[in-house]
Order: structure tokens, then C-alpha cells, then sequence
């Protein structure tokens, strides 16, 4: 399917074309005799004479930088091997977290079934990814409730700008945190995470359909009590 | 291949025990995202065929041992659940299924862009609830639309179809009784844009003139299945316009 | 593996969602997922259903043919049953032949078809000693999102209720129902931290301690009961699961009809 001068907000699919020779190959694409084609399933965007393809699916793909969420899924006597919602589960060395550990004593500092914050700290041609906590805000979590959505809704959660999450926290009262790698960890009042989670549900689910910023704001007025305006978080 | 030319599969008007033509598809229903827990999921019911598929992946690799450090492994496994046929068919992986597997692993394998995703595998799981000839091909149709809903990149979609040969007539997609009785088969897989061909079995018997009568037949079939499978996907993500500006929200999110 | 490691996070969420009486998805502790039973799905088997549980999603076929029967039953028909965990309903399932969890599942689903004797097998004989009728009830997971007991046992008992005897092509008359003289429903319910739930999400049974299915006649007689989980049960949660099972199981009757 030919979708040259298409206006964006239409899906492509891979094997469709985009491009026949003004625009270069951006994410998502690929070449074949001068030509861009998709290579993904998504929405075509064209941004500084690149064509990509925003993908609505597919699993996450961990860069350096990137703000994860990640669990133990398992430990060693001077790492623990977290598991970042990608095909590739990540190690996390002992010099890479802000305790000091001995050697052996890893569990005493997390466990198996543990969630934490961490950034990506490399990854090489192979996809071995290295994690950190050593960073600034970077630590275990507990408490609250971890959920998981598509990654490529991540940018429709956080809003242009944060607005989007900052509404739902705003309005339910809650810390939210979004990792890039679509793990999202709540914390608050019980009620108020419940609803907090329905709003983002609602969001994935809805991602690409009209007037989804209102009917976010019409749930969350519907299930907010009076005098919860205070923000934190 | 039974290649008993006695039995009449087409009547003196050129219309085939079912209702129709030479050159005519059986009805084709294609569903894509039908299941929760897979990465990637599609239905195809085709004549009486019904077939499910599934994708998940890319993920870590098992066994281990079969990990490739440069790119991923696609391993597909078809099967057919015991009540798929007339007489129950006992579960577990025959010589068949084994086989019908690895091409269209291979087939897969060709489409994806594996080096993508060093040392993990996409598993392709194909199971056939409803047989009616021809569920390799259905399989391989659906597997192409689970890989793409799955978010996997690759060049294109992969329409499949077969192609006979009944009564001395070649004859595009045999149904039970067809391939029953019939004299030839030739299943085949091709991406419509390239002409590249990715699965092509044949058993029993054609002229090189027949099996180019048999190509002719497949083109505008696999055109069809090709739209069948695009329509599926574009439904299943259908976007509705829309004017918020949110909706400019580009893939550089911010940290919440 | 990895997805089959649950975070400490969620666990303490059910388990304070719990406290007060609450469960994830906002059901009461004896309420079911929504329901849908789709009969007659497939036209190579002799009766078929495909059941909906919540996301949970299974597919059940019956096959009958003609063999001999076993020796110490001469003159009854032949039932058995299998149930298949295939890898496309969840990343936990791998390929190959029936695990410990697919062997429990058939059973418990063929104990409480056999101790119904809602099918009636000795009507399902031919000729003693010689030929009867076999009957085989193929379960197959397609999504797995809990209580896979359950989804099995309604679509089994669909499938049987809308199976019909194949007698004219094995020439032995004409096609005709299979005979059905009960109606038995299963119920599952976990324990988590000593409340009892009643169809269970995935979720929900990874943090469960014990299992219990109750499998009842329209009477609200018992034919069937399997505990399952390393927890413990006590006697009072026991007979708890029994009465839900008997009135959620008159209920379901009701609907399914």
C-alpha cells in the first residue's frame, strides 16, 4: 500500500511505502532500491525530512538513559539479574547500587520479587543491557501497586509536557511514576490507586481516539472526593 | 494425493463441488488481536478451516543452547487439536506437523528483520481447531498477521494459498474432497510486491505448463489474502481523527 | 521465569485490597467473571463449546467412535478425557507432552463428568464385551487468565450437552443425542489469606495459599472435590466453598439452562 504524502494518523503497515526518494529512513523503516517502506506496524510521521514509524505495539527495547522499572528475578553473589519488561533481562552489579554490598550478602538488600527504579546504563551490539541505581532518585520501591502497559503508550500517558499524568496524579491524589520501559509504580491511598489505574487502563485502551484528554478529566472528576486538590508527588 | 481421476470434482460447466469456479477462493474471514496473554494473535477461518495463531516474543531464548548471537531464532510450531479432524487425531506432534513447522519457520525466518534482536527467539505457535485442506497455508496467513500485531518489524505480510490439480484441471485452493481425490498440491507463500517466494511444496503430478497455469491461478489469490490480512490489522488499530493536541505526543516522552 | 515471578508490590496489593474486603477488579469474593458459552463450534467434532471466563478462554471438543470395551466393564461405553495447556494461551506454557497441571486438570474434569454419571454410559453400549461407544472430551486452554477449572468443566459439560451420537456413519442407526441424565457444575474459590474468593484471576491464584473446586449435581448433592496448592484449608472454609458451590452452582444452571 502507497502511503506517500499521506497525512499522519494513519496506520501503516509493514511492506507499505512511505517514501520514494525526498524523505530518509527513520525508525521503524527500511529500504529497498531507494524506496522507504514500513517495517512496522503504526503511525507514519515525518519530522525533519525523516519518515518514521511510531510502532503501537512490539515489546520494549531498552536504550541507555532510559528510566526503568525493573524486578529481581534473580540473585548472584555480586549481582541480581532484573527483569525490565524487554527480551533482554538486565544485570544489576553490586557496584552499580548506592549500598555498599559485600560479597554474598546481595539479598540483603533486595530480593527476588523486589521493584526498583533504575536506568539503563549501556547496551552493546549483542542487546546485553546493564542497569544502575546510582543515580539520583534511583532506589527500591515499596509500597503502592506496579502496573504494566504497552511501552508505545508511554508517551500518551505522560501528555505533552507531563500534563496527562500530572492530571491523574493531581486529581487522585497520588505519586505515579512511568518507566520508559511501560512499568508504572502508584502510591497512595488505596482507593485512590484503584482509580489512578483505571484512568491509565482507560488511556491504553483508548489510546488514538478523539477527545481522550476530556474523558480522562470527566472519570476522574466523577471518582474524586472534595478537598483532594492537594498535590504531591 | 489420491489421483483417482473416476471421482467427478467438476461438473461439465466448470463448477467444482462446492459451488465454485477454477479460479475462485474459498470464503476468508481474518481477525486480527484475538487473544490477551499473546504478544501478537490471529484467526483465519478459510472455507471450513479454522486456525488460530500466536506470537510471543522477542524473548530469551529456550533452549539455550539454540540462541544465535546475532539475531533471533523464528520457531514455529504448527499443530492440530484431536478434534480438528473426522477421525480424532491423537495430540502430540506427528511427522507432518514436524515438518510443516520448519517451513514455515524458514518462511518466517526470511520476513523478519531477526537481526534486530540478537540471542532471543520469536515462537510462532499455529494451531489448527477446524481442518479442511489447505491449513498450512491458513497457518502461515495467520502467523504473518500475529507477527505483525505483535509489533514485529519485517518487510511485508505473507499471504499463502495452494493450488491443484483435479480432474486434469488445475484448480486454485483445494478443499477436503479435492485434495482427497485430487492429482496434484502446491501450497506457496509469497510477499505480492517482490514476487519472492517463501514456502513451495508440491506432490503429485504437472506439467511445466500446468504448474505455470497453477502460478496464474495463485497471484490474484494471494492479492486477495494480502487485503484480507491488512484489512484485519488496520481494523484492529482503527484511529479515530482527532483535533487534542495531546495527541501530538511523540515517542520523546518526558519522565513522569 | 521471569513473568512467572510475581513482585512483592502486587502481592501486598490484593492482600490490602483484601483487608478491606475488596479484590482487583472490583468483584465481590463470590461473583464470577463475565460468562459466554459458545456451543457448536466445531463441525469435525460431535459436540463442541468455547467458554469465556473473564479473559480466560477454552476450547472444548468431544470425538465418539467405536472400540471395545474395558474388561471389567463390559457393557458400558468408553470415556475419557484430556485436557491440553497449549503455549499459545500464556508464556508459562511450554510445548510438549501433558504436565502435572494439564494430567490434574483432566482428571478433576472427567471425575466429576464420571461421578455424575451424567452421561449415560451403559446406554452407550453396543454389543457387550464386544463394541460400544467411546467418547473422547478434548480441553483445550487458549488464553489463561485463572480458573482454568472451571472454564474446563462448562465447556465440557456444554460440549457433552450438544454432542450428538455420530451412529449413521459407523451405520448403526440413526444420529441421535447423547444421552445426558445430570447436570453437574464445578466451582473453584481460593484462599488468600483466609478469605475465600471464588473464581480466581491469574493473579489472584499465584498469591492463593489453597485451592478447592466443588463439583455439584443439580441436587445439590456432591460428585466431585479436588484441593489443590501447597496451603491448608480448614474445615469451616471447606464448608463454605461448599455452600457457595451449591448456590452459585443453581444459578449457573439457571442461566445456562
Amino acid at each position: 500500500m502507497n502511503k506517500e504524502g499521506s497525512s499522519s494518523r494513519e496506520i501503516v503497515l509493514p511492506g507499505d511505502l512511505l517514501d520514494s526518494g525526498k524523505l530518509k529512513a527513520g525508525a521503524g523503516t527500511y529500504v529497498q532500491e531507494g524506496k522507504v517502506y514500513a517495517a512496522q506496524l503504526g503511525i507514519m510521521s515525518v519530522k525533519s525530512n525523516f519518515v518514521n514509524v511510531i510502532p503501537l505495539g512490539g515489546r520494549y527495547i531498552p536504550a541507555p538513559g532510559d528510566s526503568v522499572i525493573g524486578k529481581v528475578i534473580d540473585i548472584g553473589p555480586s549481582n541480581w539479574l532484573i527483569d525490565i519488561n524487554s527480551p533482554y533481562p538486565a544485570p544489576l552489579h553490586v557496584n552499580e547500587v548506592p549500598w555498599r554490598v559485600d560479597f554474598g550478602d546481595t539479598a540483603r538488600f533486595m530480593n527476588v520479587g523486589d521493584t526498583l527504579l533504575a536506568k539503563v546504563l549501556m547496551v552493546d551490539e549483542t542487546m546485553r543491557v546493564q542497569v544502575t541505581m546510582k543515580e539520583q532518585g534511583l532506589r527500591k520501591l515499596q509500597g503502592g501497586q506496579v502496573m504494566e502497559i504497552s511501552y508505545s503508550k508511554v508517551p500518551r500517558v505522560i501528555g505533552k509536557g507531563g500534563s496527562m499524568i500530572q492530571m491523574i496524579k493531581n486529581m487522585t491524589n497520588t505519586r505515579i511514576f512511568v518507566g520508559q520501559n511501560g512499568r508504572i509504580w502508584l502510591d497512595g491511598e488505596i482507593e485512590n490507586i484503584v482509580f489512578a489505574i483505571r484512568a491509565i487502563k482507560m488511556i491504553e485502551e483508548n489510546a488514538h481516539t478523539s477527545r481522550l484528554t476530556e474523558r480522562i478529566k470527566e472519570y476522574l472528576d466523577s471518582v474524586s472526593k472534595p478537598g483532594q486538590a492537594e498535590t504531591s508527588g | 494425493m489420491g489421483g483417482n481421476s473416476n471421482v467427478k470434482l467438476i461438473d461439465d460447466n466448470g463448477i467444482r463441488i462446492d459451488g465454485r469456479k477454477v479460479d475462485q477462493l474459498r470464503d476468508l474471514k481474518i481477525e486480527a488481536g484475538v487473544l490477551k496473554r499473546a504478544d501478537g494473535s490471529a484467526y483465519v477461518e478459510l472455507g471450513k478451516n479454522k486456525v488460530l495463531a500466536a506470537v510471543y516474543g522477542p524473548r530469551e531464548c529456550h533452549p539455550r543452547h539454540m540462541q544465535n548471537p546475532a539475531k533471533a531464532i523464528v520457531q514455529c510450531k504448527y499443530n492440530m487439536i484431536a478434534f480438528s479432524v473426522g477421525d480424532r487425531k491423537r495430540p502430540g506432534p506427528d511427522r507432518r506437523s514436524v515438518e510443516i513447522s520448519k517451513i514455515i519457520s524458514e518462511a518466517l525466518e526470511y520476513v523478519v528483520f531477526t537481526e534486530n534482536f540478537p540471542r532471543t527467539s520469536i515462537d510462532v505457535y499455529i494451531e489448527v481447531l477446524q481442518a479442511n485442506a489447505g491449513t498450512r497455508c491458513a497457518g502461515l496467513t495467520a502467523a504473518s498477521v500475529a507477527l505483525a500485531d505483535a509489533g514485529i518489524p519485517m518487510k511485508d505480510l505473507v499471504p499463502s494459498v495452494a493450488v491443484g490439480k483435479v480432474n486434469d484441471q488445475v484448480v486454485l485452493d483445494l478443499q477436503k474432497e479435492e485434495d482427497n481425490y485430487g492429482q496434484a498440491d502446491v501450497p506457496i507463500a509469497m510477499i505480492p510486491r517482490t514476487g519472492e517466494v517463501l514456502l513451495l511444496q508440491m506432490d503429485g503430478h504437472l506439467t511445466r505448463a500446468e504448474f505455470g497455469r497453477a502460478m496464474e491461478l495463485a497471484q490474484p489469490a494471494l492479492m486477495q489474502i494480502y487485503a484480507a490480512q491488512k484489512d484485519a490489522l488496520t481494523r484492529r488499530y482503527a484511529l479515530e481523527p482527532s483535533d487534542d493536541p495531546e495527541d501530538q505526543a511523540t515517542s520523546e516522552p518526558q519522565e513522569g | 521465569m521471569a513473568r512467572s515471578i510475581m513482585s512483592e508490590i502486587k502481592k501486598d496489593h490484593i492482600h490490602k485490597l483484601l483487608a478491606k474486603g475488596k479484590r482487583v477488579d472490583g468483584r465481590a469474593w463470590d461473583e464470577f467473571r463475565p460468562i459466554s458459552i459458545q456451543t457448536n463450534f466445531s463441525e469435525t467434532a460431535e459436540g463442541s463449546a468455547r467458554v469465556k471466563l473473564g479473559n480466560t478462554d477454552v476450547l472444548v471438543g468431544v470425538k465418539m467412535s467405536i472400540g471395545t470395551p474395558f474388561e471389567d466393564t463390559p457393557n458400558k461405553g468408553v470415556l475419557s478425557t484430556n485436557a491440553e495447556l497449549i503455549p499459545l494461551a500464556s508464556p508459562t506454557f511450554e510445548s510438549g507432552p501433558p504436565d502435572e497441571n494439564s494430567v490434574e486438570l483432566a482428571r478433576v474434569v472427567d471425575r466429576g463428568i464420571r461421578e455424575s454419571q451424567m452421561v449415560d454410559l451403559e446406554a452407550m453400549c453396543i454389543e457387550p464385551k464386544k463394541e460400544v461407544w467411546m467418547i473422547f472430551t478434548d480441553i483445550y486452554v487458549l488464553d489463561y487468565d485463572g480458573n482454568l477449572f472451571d472454564a474446563a468443566f462448562l465447556g465440557a459439560m456444554a460440549a457433552l450437552r450438544s454432542t450428538i451420537v455420530p451412529a449413521k456413519l459407523h451405520e448403526k442407526g440413526e444420529d441421535y443425542a447423547l444421552p445426558i441424565r445430570h447436570f453437574p457444575i464445578s466451582v473453584t474459590a481460593v484462599q488468600i489469606e483466609n478469605s475465600i474468593l471464588v473464581d480466581p484471576t491469574l493473579d489472584e491464584e499465584k498469591v492463593a495459599a489453597a485451592r478447592l473446586t466443588v463439583t455439584t449435581d443439580e441436587n445439590g448433592d456432591l460428585r466431585a472435590m479436588q484441593k489443590g496448592g501447597q496451603g491448608a484449608l480448614t474445615m469451616e472454609q471447606i464448608y463454605k466453598v461448599i455452600e457457595t458451590s451449591q448456590r452459585l452452582g443453581a444459578d449457573l444452571r439457571n442461566t445456562i439452562g
